[in-house]
């Protein structure tokens, strides 16, 4: 534990070097580094994406635009920018079940789901999901029958990948905020599926 | 002296279990946080490119021993480095000894919410056809590159199919090279699992990319 304390501190030290030095030279604003943060911390994440998929439960055309052109479609909420800036969604259907993956770094489409975890950008996930889908989704828990298509989808270029769902049964009656509810980060990965009600 | 990339690791075999944390905590420690947006703030002085940053993420030696917010702390010490703004001995001095170099830009507090929703959009106009289309046989290319390229190893030399036509998108391959944004049509392409692992590749499991054309030839 000692060890792992003063590693830490190692790290620590390096970074409040770096920032001293930048902002010594006037090449930040430690500021900005303060709403950046609060900025992923507490307004960017994925509820965001889950109210785009709740709506795509509840309002058909809307679906229709996200499969479309699902970066417009995500604009109408108000989800938009940096690492979003080319979307698109992938739906979920019975005996089709959609995961996406980054091998060679960490892409994400931060505007709907924030910033990545950490197993998304870990070596096991990056290196196994591609090979051995199945195995990598029952370590999150989730097993689809043997007839059920899996696509990975490997982020490589600039284009950002949400997967929608299925909508659990039982929920028709559900609001929209209670839809969003059941919307996992996770099941928008790909790595988990929509809670079913009363599931927490 | 030969380009190698540590973070090429899809398919490779060795790295264990996946370890699933549940949705809530952003950030593990607060400096991964001041890394996170040191990292934004610095890309602003607009004296690299996202795909500078990958390269110089990938490039890193220890980059499969290093946690992903060190990988991004390391890889910008070497940029900043690199592009003359800061040296080395200043970073573990803690201390500027050197006058600033002029950046592009300094970015304040009131323009992160306007830099963050103006993002980097990398796609341009198309000013050629694109040369395949969705439903075509294609084949990745099979030279690794020795430089930062997106063909990730596994799907080098592959027979797949054209599923999308993305548009035409800055080159990453070129663009981390400084050799401008050289746009280039880019397509999904998808692939069958025992294209990609043979034997052991489990029906109904596919694949799929997204191959800028120079990555592709007919097949």
């Amino acid at each position: 534990m000692e060890e792992e304390h003063s590693e830490l501190s190692n790290v620590e030290r390096r970074v409040r070097a770096l920032e001293t030095v930048m902002t010594q030279k006037g090449y930040i604003d430690p500021a900005a580094l303060d709403v950046l943060i609060d900025t992923y911390q507490t307004k960017v994440g994925p509820r965001n994406g889950a109210r785009v998929v709740a709506r795509a439960w509840v309002d058909p055309a809307f679906r229709e635009r996200l499969l479309r052109d699902a970066t417009a479609a995500i604009a109408e909420l108000g989800y938009s920018g940096r690492q979003g800036e080319h979307m698109i969604a992938v739906a979920n259907a019975p005996g089709r079940h959609n995961v996406v993956v980054c091998t060679l770094c960490s892409c994400y489409p931060w505007p709907v789901l924030g910033l990545p975890p950490v197993w998304y950008k870990s070596a096991p996930y990056r290196s196994r999901m591609v090979r051995d889908p199945r195995g990598v989704l029952a370590e999150f828990g989730v097993t689809l029958p043997a007839s059920t298509e899996i696509r990975v989808w490997d982020s490589t270029a600039e284009v950002r990948y949400l997967v929608i769902p299925e909508r659990p049964t039982g929920t028709e009656g559900l609001s929209e905020e209670a839809l969003a509810a059941l919307v996992t980060r996770d099941s928008m990965i790909g790595t988990g599926l929509a809670r079913a009600v009363g599931e927490t | 002296m030969p380009y190698v990339s540590h973070a090429d690791i899809g398919g490779r075999r060795g790295f264990g279990a996946v370890v699933p944390e549940p949705e809530g905590a952003v950030f593990h420690a607060t400096w991964e946080a001041r890394v996170l947006a040191l990292t934004i703030a610095l890309g602003a002085t607009g004296r690299w490119n996202l795909d500078m940053s990958r390269s110089a993420r990938e490039t890193l030696p220890d980059y499969l021993d290093l946690t992903y917010y060190e990988i991004w702390l390391h890889g910008l010490e070497k940029l900043l480095i690199e592009k003359g703004l800061v040296t080395s001995d200043e970073l573990s001095a803690g201390c500027a000894r050197l006058a600033p170099v002029p950046v592009d830009r300094v970015l304040k507090a009131d323009q992160v919410a306007a830099l963050l929703a103006k993002g980097a959009p990398t796609e341009r106009a198309s000013v050629t056809p694109a040369r395949f289309k969705p439903g075509q046989r294609v084949r990745t290319r099979r030279t690794p590159a020795e430089h930062h390229t997106r063909l990730p190893g596994y799907v080098r030399g592959k027979r797949g199919v054209v599923e999308r036509v993305l548009g035409t998108h800055v080159f990453a391959d070129s663009h981390a090279q400084g050799a401008g944004e050289d746009p280039q049509w880019l397509y999904t392409v998808v692939f069958d699992a025992a294209e990609l692992w043979g034997s052991e590749a489990k029906p109904g499991h596919s694949v799929s990319f997204d191959a800028w054309e120079p990555y592709l030839e007919a097949a």
